[in-house]
């Protein structure tokens, strides 16, 4: 890249005096928050130096095997920490997978089929990360809003259930609701992409000597990739997880 | 043989004793007013009539076949539940009137609705209306135009003219009571010792979860 600035240790160092802002900042207004500032800025250098290095070992590492083992191993986590959220949920660590994996298997099918990225490990790792993130944060929403739905919403349910409808048909409109939540953010940040923020990717790549041009390529593709992963893995999900609310007489469980 | 029979029904929840030892049965045909106080458990008596609920222990049958035997949403297409806070979904009227019809995958029949529009003395024009604007009372009559689109054998109404003003109550028990002489078995919680009385074959008396009395009035 043309124009690329290359930040120096001593760079660093001046700049992580921006840190002792924060911390005067919140000794001056009595906050309590030093140790947590320190904790979170050491935590987040510590962590960064550590996946430099994971990378750069991963990204030498050209085995199409090894990426997808990598790949469902970033899905894995992904899908643990979104089943977390939805505890009501039965069977929501196989459900979320699922679902993340279609989703992710889809947009990237997309990607390299129409040779916008290749299936490297220095491309598909960093833009897999973002879909699979977005992804389980989408699903943890979705399976808080469902959940929420079945227990405020019961008198629909059952009005439509005593009408002698199907378990789907009563449970529609929070299917809807649910998916929606988790699409909602992921298109309301498309919405003000540019106008409200320069996102992160596009943001690295000016600053590493892109021209903004060529970055708002990458972030177009960027948004829409993680509008597809969202959109499949939230419809996913939400269609599986609808179930759990009911036992096998078709009757709405009573949540607490 | 009975329509309904309830054979030593028990219904806990979250540890606690709702319906202790519930045996009844109800025949072809006829009109039971249900009496008790309140928190006696007369409406999970009715939500295991309409299999929103199912017993903890004890057997419910229905035309001679246990409720297990059959598909929940075929056993619930024949026994009609009405609430007491009538729950109308979507925007329109329309929305509610369409449902049972579209759940069944046949087209609304417009001469059905037309008729029970007209029984409960409303106008076919409510189906544009916004379900947000109407009166507690015409709400309980669309809920209840929307449970008798498709005829059920047995009705269950949970004090449904509670809130009802006296017009409303009376063109809802004649519905009812016509309902009744051409065949349907109705099931009704009313808090009111007169109407208890006036329609009703039997009055059924649940207390503290239990039978207190069957009395048969005709």
């Amino acid at each position: 890249m043309n124009g690329m600035n290359n930040i120096s240790i001593t760079s660093l160092l001046i700049s992580s005096s921006l840190v002792l802002v924060t911390l005067s900042f919140s000794y001056w207004q009595k906050l309590k928050l030093e140790k947590e500032v320190i904790i979170g800025v050491l935590r987040a250098v510590v962590q960064l130096v550590a996946v430099g290095y994971v990378l750069e070992y991963v990204f030498g590492f050209k085995n199409p095997v090894f990426t997808t083992l990598l790949l469902l191993f970033m899905i894995f986590n992904a899908a643990y920490n979104a089943a977390k959220r939805g505890k009501a949920v039965k069977k929501g660590l196989m459900i979320s997978f699922l679902s993340i994996t279609v989703g992710t298997i889809v947009t990237l099918a997309i990607l390299v089929l129409s040779k916008t990225i290749q299936y490297e490990p220095y491309q598909i790792i960093p833009v897999s990360g973002m879909i699979i993130g977005n992804a389980m944060v989408a699903l943890g929403l979705c399976y808080k809003q469902i959940a929420s739905d079945f227990k405020n919403k019961r008198e629909e349910v059952e009005t439509k259930l005593s009408l002698g409808a199907d378990i789907l048909p009563s449970s529609i409109e929070i299917i809807r609701d649910s998916i929606k939540t988790g699409m909602l953010p992921t298109i309301d940040s498309a919405k003000t992409l540019g106008i409200v923020s320069l996102p992160g990717m596009m943001t690295g790549l000016i600053l590493a000597g892109s021209s903004p041009m060529e970055a708002i390529k990458y972030q177009i593709m960027v948004t829409f990739m993680l509008l597809s992963t969202t959109s499949i893995s939230s419809f996913i999900a939400c269609y599986l997880s609808y179930r759990s609310f009911f036992n096998n007489r078709k009757q709405l469980i009573y949540m607490k | 043989m009975s329509l309904l029979e309830f054979q030593n029904v028990f219904f806990n929840n979250d540890g606690k004793s709702i319906l202790k030892n519930i045996s009844v049965s109800i025949g072809q045909g006829d009109f039971i007013s249900i009496v008790g106080p309140s928190g006696s458990g007369k409406s999970t008596f009715l939500k295991l009539c309409s299999h929103l609920i199912s017993p903890t222990n004890g057997n419910i049958i229905f035309k001679g076949k246990n409720f297990t035997d059959y598909s929940p949403t075929e056993l619930r297409k024949s026994i009609a539940y009405c609430f007491q806070t009538p729950y109308l979904f979507g925007d329109t009227v329309m929305e509610n009137i369409n449902f049972p019809f579209s759940i069944r995958n046949v087209k609304t029949d417009q001469k059905r609705v037309n008729d029970l529009f007209s029984m409960f003395h409303m106008a076919s024009d409510y189906l544009d209306k916004d379900v947000r604007n109407l009166s507690g009372g015409e709400k309980q009559r669309i809920a209840l135009i929307r449970s008798l689109l498709f005829l059920p054998e047995i009705l269950l109404l949970d004090e449904i003219t509670s809130a009802l003003d006296v017009d409303n109550t009376k063109i809802v028990e004649n519905v009812i009571d016509s309902l009744n002489k051409e065949g349907t078995t109705v099931l009704w919680i009313t808090h009111n010792p007169e109407q208890s009385r006036k329609y009703a074959n039997k009055v059924l008396a649940i207390e503290a979860g239990e039978i207190k009395s069957l009395e048969v009035l005709k």
